[in-house]
Order: C-alpha cells, then sequence, then structure tokens
C-alpha cells in the first residue's frame, strides 16, 4: 500500500512543479495576500479632507477650526468664501467634510447662547462617515465642556474646577487597535482553505478531463491510497502557506503571537482535512476543471463571507448566525486569532476544535464514500 | 478581419456554454447570491455591542450612570460581575466585547462635585469594532458629564442650562449612512472581474490542455477573430449579470440611482470588455487551466475586491499601495458606479475615470492579441 502511495505521490509533486511558474505562484499567492491585506484593509481613518466655511472669522471659530486640525484626523484643504463651493467640492469628492459656522458666533457664544456648528459629511463611504462624526463629536464635546468650565469658575473663583465624569479606556489584546493584527491572522484561513480546494478539485477533476484517470483506474491501486496520494502534497503545499503567512506577519508586520504554535498547527491540520474533504467532494461532483472552479467559488465565496473575516457575525441577522455554524473558516478564525492576540489555549477554544474535527471527519467520509462510486 | 469566423466562433462558445448548464447557472447565481449577502447579512456597522458591567458602587447615581448604556442601542448588558476574574473570563470567551467598571467611590464624587473615573476595557481584537465601540461610549460619558457640569454651575448661581455649541452633523448623498447604499454599487464591478476571471481565463487554456487548439490552428481563422468569438458569448453573460444586479440593487435593496443609467451600462461594457480581455490574456499566457485559475485569483479578484476602494477607502491606505491602486483598472470603474449611483454625478465630473477605463480596454484588447501566437510549440 505504502509502495503505490509513494509512487502516486512522487507523480503529483513531479506533476505539481513540472511548471516552474506554479512553484512561485505557490508562495506567490501567499505572501502577496498578506502584504495587501496587511496594509490596504485598514478601517482606521486619518487626515479627512476637510473645507472649511467660516462666515464668522473669529479667534474662536479659528481656534475651534485648529482644534480640528490638532487632532490629526482632519487635514484643510480649502477655505471656501462662496456660496455653492461646498456642493461642488463635495460632488467632485475632492473633500470628505465641511465644516461651516455661521455669522455671529463667537457674540453668541459670549452671550450664553448655544451656538452651531454645521459639519457636512459625504456619506459615500458609510463606515468612514461614521467614524469622521464620531471625531467632530468628541471635539465639539470637548469645546463645550471647556467653555462650561469656563463659566464655572468665572461664578465660583479663580481656581474651583467643576466635578466631571472621565471614562479611561483600555483596549486588551490590540493594545494600539491596529487593524493588521486582526486581519492578518485571518488571511491563513482564507488562503489554506482557498489552496486546498482549488489544488484539489482541479487535481483530480484534470485526469478526467484529459482522460489520464482510466489509466490510473487500470492500475491496482485502490480509491483510498488515489485520494491520499492526490492529497497529501496539497496539505503540506498548506503547511508551508501557514508558516509563509505567519513568518511575514510576524516578522514584517509585527503581529504578536501570545498563544502556542503546536497548536495553531494542530488546528491547521484539522482544517486542512475539511478543506481536502470538500474539495474532493466537489471533484466527484464536476467533469471539467471549468466547473470545479466556479463550484469552489461558489462554495468559498460565501464561506469566507459569512466566516467572520471581514464582517462581525454578531452584526450579521439571526437565521444568518445560524448558518455560519456550518461554516468550518468561523471556527478557524476564532482559534487562530484567539492563538495570535488572546494567548488562550484548549481550555477556552475546544468548542472550535471539536466543530472542526467533526467537520473534517464527516467531509471527508463523504467524499470517500462517493468516491467509490464515481470511480467504479 | 472576417465576421463569418466571428461568428462561427462564438456559435461554438455558445454551445459549449449551453451544454455545461450548471457553470451557466453559476454564472448568474452567483451575483444574485454576492448581492443577497452583502445586501441582508453583511455589514460593518456596529450596534448592540455585548458589554459586561462590574459596578463597585452599587449606588443609585452609578445605576443612573450605567443606565445610559443599557438604554442605549449600541450596547447590551449582558451580565453584571462582582470579581475581577469574572470580567476577564467574560472577554476572553468572547462572551463580551467591552467591560464596563464603575470604581468604589463614583457616587461620592460625582455627589461632592469631584472628578470621577470610570474604567472601560475593551476586546481590541477587532480594531474596527472596538474602536466603533470606544466612540459610543465616550459620547455616552461625555453626555453624562455634561449633564454633571451643567447641574453645578446651576447649583453655584448660574443661570446657563443650554449648552454651549451645538454639533449639527449633516451627511450627504447616503443620509441614512446604510452600509448597503455603500457597497451594492462598488459591487457591480467586483462580480464583473469574477465573471471575467473564472468564465474567460479558462477559455483558451482548455483549448491548449485538451489539444483541441491543433485542430483550431489547423483552420484559416485569425488570433483577433479567435479572440474576439471567444469574448462575445461572456460580454453576453457579463451584462446579463450588471442587469441583474441593477434590477435587485434597484426593486429589492432600494439603493439609490440617482444618475443617468445608458451611462451606467455603457460604462458597464467598456469596464466588462477590458476585463474579460484581460482574463483572455491570462488564458492565453499561462496555458494550463490551474495556473489560470491561480493567476485570475491574484490579477483579478483580489486587487479588484481590496484595491478598488470597493469597501476599504483608498485615501486611509499607505502612499506606495495609493499609488499602486491607480493601474487597478476597477478602481476607476468603483468611483464611476459611486458616482453615478449616490451623487448622480455625470461625465463632467466623471470623465476622466471614464477615459481611464476605456484606455484599459483597448490596452488589454491589443495585449491578448499580440501575445496570442497560433503555433504550436
Amino acid at each position: 500500500m505504502f509502495e503505490r502511495i509513494r509512487h502516486m505521490l512522487r507523480k503529483e509533486f513531479i506533476q505539481a512543479l513540472r511548471d516552474p511558474r506554479m512553484k512561485s505562484t505557490i508562495f506567490l499567492i501567499p505572501t502577496i495576500q498578506v502584504l495587501v491585506f496587511g496594509y490596504v484593509v485598514t478601517t482606521d481613518v486619518r487626515h479627512v479632507t476637510t473645507a472649511v466655511y467660516d462666515l464668522d472669522n473669529s479667534v474662536t471659530t479659528r481656534d475651534l477650526v485648529s482644534r480640528f486640525v490638532e487632532s490629526g484626523y482632519f487635514d484643510t484643504v480649502e477655505y471656501i468664501s462662496t456660496d455653492g463651493r461646498e456642493v461642488d467640492l463635495m460632488d467632485r469628492g475632492d473633500v470628505q467634510a465641511v465644516l461651516r459656522m455661521n455669522k455671529g458666533f463667537e457674540d453668541d457664544l459670549r452671550a450664553g447662547r448655544t451656538v452651531q456648528l454645521q459639519v457636512i459629511v459625504d456619506g459615500t463611504d458609510s463606515n468612514t462617515a461614521r467614524i469622521v462624526l464620531d471625531y467632530s463629536a468628541k471635539i465639539a464635546s470637548q469645546f463645550s465642556q471647556e467653555v462650561l468650565q469656563e463659566r464655572f469658575t468665572r461664578l465660583q473663583g479663580a481656581v474651583a474646577q467643576p466635578g466631571q465624569v472621565e471614562l479611561e479606556t483600555r483596549a486588551w489584546f490590540n493594545e494600539n487597535l491596529e487593524s493588521r493584527n486582526f486581519y492578518v491572522p485571518g488571511v491563513i484561513s482564507m488562503l489554506v482553505m482557498l489552496v486546498t480546494l482549488i489544488l484539489t478539485s482541479n487535481a483530480v477533476v484534470r485526469e478526467k478531463e484529459i482522460g489520464t484517470m482510466e489509466q490510473i483506474m487500470v492500475t491496482p491501486i485502490t480509491p483510498r491510497e488515489f485520494i491520499l496520494g492526490k492529497t497529501i502534497p496539497f496539505a503540506l503545499i498548506a503547511f508551508i502557506d501557514v508558516m509563509v503567512v505567519t513568518i511575514i506577519g510576524v516578522f514584517w508586520f509585527g503581529v504578536p503571537i501570545r498563544g502556542n504554535l503546536l497548536l495553531l498547527f494542530f488546528a491547521t491540520a484539522l482544517y486542512v482535512m475539511t478543506g481536502l474533504g470538500v474539495g474532493l467532494l466537489i471533484s466527484t461532483i464536476s467533469r471539467t476543471q471549468q466547473q470545479a472552479m466556479m463550484s469552489t467559488f461558489f462554495f468559498f465565496l460565501p464561506a469566507q463571507l459569512l466566516s467572520g473575516f471581514m464582517f462581525p457575525i454578531a452584526n450579521m441577522p439571526r437565521v444568518i448566525q445560524w448558518l455560519t455554524f456550518l461554516d468550518p473558516l468561523r471556527y478557524f478564525l476564532v482559534i487562530i486569532r484567539s492563538i495570535f492576540l488572546k494567548g488562550v489555549g484548549l481550555n477556552v477554544l475546544w468548542p472550535n476544535f471539536v466543530a472542526l474535527a467533526i467537520m473534517g471527519q464527516v467531509t471527508l467520509w463523504l467524499a470517500t464514500r462517493r468516491f467509490r462510486k464515481t470511480l467504479v | 478581419m472576417k465576421m463569418l469566423r466571428v461568428r462561427a466562433v462564438a456559435r461554438k462558445e455558445f454551445i459549449h456554454i449551453i451544454r455545461d448548464p450548471r457553470s451557466l447557472g453559476m454564472a448568474i447565481a452567483m451575483p444574485m447570491l454576492m448581492l443577497v449577502l452583502f445586501g441582508y447579512a453583511l455589514t460593518l456597522d456596529v450596534d448592540r455591542v455585548p458589554l459586561v458591567v462590574w459596578d463597585q458602587s452599587g449606588s443609585h447615581v452609578s445605576r443612573e450612570f450605567i443606565s445610559r448604556f443599557s438604554g442605549s442601542r449600541y450596547f447590551s448588558v449582558r451580565s453584571y460581575v462582582s470579581r475581577y476574574q469574572e470580567l476577564e473570563g467574560a472577554i476572553d470567551t468572547g462572551r463580551a466585547l467591552v467591560a464596563l467598571v464603575v470604581p468604589r467611590d463614583f457616587a461620592g464624587r460625582v455627589e461632592s462635585g469631584r472628578t470621577a473615573q470610570v474604567q472601560l476595557i475593551v476586546d481590541g481584537s477587532d480594531s474596527n469594532t472596538a474602536t466603533i465601540a470606544m466612540g459610543y461610549a465616550q459620547a455616552i460619558a461625555q453626555t453624562y458629564s455634561q449633564e454633571v457640569v451643567l447641574r453645578q454651575i446651576q447649583r453655584a448661581g448660574g443661570r446657563t442650562l443650554v449648552m454651549p455649541l451645538d454639533l449639527r452633523p449633516r451627511v450627504w448623498f447616503n443620509t441614512e449612512l446604510e452600509s448597503k447604499n455603500y457597497i451594492v454599487p462598488g459591487l457591480i464591478a467586483v462580480i464583473m472581474m469574477v465573471i471575467a476571471a473564472l468564465l474567460t481565463s479558462l477559455t483558451v487554456a482548455r483549448e491548449w490542455e485538451r489539444g483541441t487548439m491543433e485542430q483550431l490552428i489547423s483552420t484559416p481563422i485569425e488570433g483577433k477573430e479567435l479572440i474576439l468569438g471567444k469574448l462575445i458569448p461572456y460580454f453576453c453573460i457579463g451584462m446579463l449579470d450588471v442587469l441583474i444586479a441593477v434590477l435587485m440593487g434597484q426593486f429589492l435593496f432600494h439603493i439609490p440611482l440617482r444618475g443617468s443609467v445608458p451611462l451606467l451600462f455603457l460604462m458597464s461594457a467598456i469596464f466588462l470588455a477590458g476585463t474579460l480581455s484581460l482574463g483572455m490574456f491570462i488564458s492565453i499566457v499561462s496555458k494550463s487551466q490551474l495556473l489560470a485559475t491561480q493567476l485570475a485569483m491574484v490579477l483579478t479578484f483580489l486587487p479588484s475586491f481590496l484595491l478598488s476602494g470597493f469597501m476599504y477607502a483608498i485615501v486611509n491606505m499607505p502612499k506606495p499601495l495609493q499609488l499602486i491602486t491607480h493601474v487597478i483598472p476597477a478602481r476607476y470603474f468603483v468611483a464611476l458606479l459611486k458616482g453615478i449611483y449616490l451623487k448622480g454625478v455625470g461625465l463632467e465630473i466623471l470623465g476622466f475615470d471614464a477615459g481611464l477605463l476605456a484606455v484599459f480596454s483597448v490596452v488589454m484588447a491589443t495585449l491578448a492579441n499580440r501575445k496570442f501566437k497560433k503555433k504550436l510549440e
């Protein structure tokens, strides 16, 4: 048995690596993906291009504007002096926000009346807009607080300060709230699934499409040996990808690893089984590589989007949340993120491991069963 | 170039597609699936953040403060804890994302007019959710604090009961700040890229792999006739997908379509021609379906998903990557789509993007033609 698997493995490796371009894609794809995700996927908002429409043009309004600039979040690109210019700027997308203060701002404030600061935000990108509004609210609130304090001091004498409630925030696990600490480990889940799915399903279907499957069927090889021979090389490639991503993540992006690396590899092994199982299942229902690829994508795309990789599961509708329990990526993502950032172990993560193990076994079992039928 | 031969190839390709109804079905179902997922299920909006509270003060003042959190739709209180270990456990297991700790002397300090500190611990793993949750908490605490200060001023004999500065936020183009209004228009670009990647990238490679290219070479057909003939059927499928996406956006998700519809379809056609040529180019260069698949993933799907500004704003990216996005055609198309959909602007503002899109299509078509050699190696 091992003799035959060995021959099969040799054939597969030769086939996979015969094309030198294929060899480089195996390493290139994970590298490109990690770099792109590490740099691109950031939801941190900074340098919001801002136009200022200051009709009062007083010391107070200039002070307020400078607070926006000094916060580091807003970059003033233009001071508007004519009505209607802000519409033009927003339409072109030259600015994302406009600050507008009416005439009499300073006088009203002195007289103890409420003054208005208008913030117009481009809502096209709703997420960014929300964060911009948040920043503005914070700055406006701070300004109000200071005015109030001044009034209080005037009433109470020089030293008195009103008591306030301060919120001291602290972020655990990702102290500086860097997006890449969240996304880079997540790339592993995506890559491993993609690589195992594409390579397995294509490799098997290719034999059918080119017609070499018949040659294999006349050899004494059994379905189990055939499956093992087909899947082992891709499992190895998946592990190499995990290492490439981990190394780049840790040494290039400085993502912390707080948990146990061995546990990470153990989880990967369970997860790879699921990927190979699904890949084989796809290959049993596809005749051409085109079909295999379409089916792979049809499984992978929803699985990836519903895994919580980019969109938090907690925000999804109830029914969809239940659906995500069928998604192997979901469990693996929890495991890798926890191992990287939280440093927790099996005592917290065991339900996810159990779920992955069950999924791996079930898909592989189904695939082998179906495979015998289609092969014979 | 003879139209007769182009027609023959197109017919052959159509038959290929129809003979494989599953792939065709998936090519049409895929955009629908993506739209439904993005329209209904996926959102970056954050609310009902799970919260645990450790109220050390246990007074009516602290309860009033906490009720500001439990009463807001942004937080939902999961449990009250009384020990640090419980708090830690809740965050470690992910049962809560945020923990609020109200110190023992909270009530005393607030009542005597001294500054009171409240601690907020956030699970920072998901930085986006964490940032937004912290913003909400800050806003709640600040409002509460201002009320406390106003009360003190009033007690000290001041007459002001109004806030000095009132922030009037106004949102343009997407007034309700719905993420689906932002995502669905851009999604059209992604869908078209996926179709191009999945369908065209295999079409020439398949002929090489199966050996049927040899038969094609022995016919009098020219390279450009073959490429054009192969593109036509996929172009039809692609435009059908655009139509489905626009209709679904209109009638299912009620995405405002403020600009010109003919312009939308014209731009889609130009973009589609370019991406299909790109898929064809990949197919011609790789000659193997497996390699073509992988290349198509990296060259089409990934950049159009991540570098186009479809979800992640380009201005937030580091400078070198911002430069790279200029060579990603999806970037211009996403800008066009969002401009037409949400802002209702036309070519007078989007002309530059439209021009670059056309340039891309022409370059890709020329490249595919150049690279194709009717020769056996």
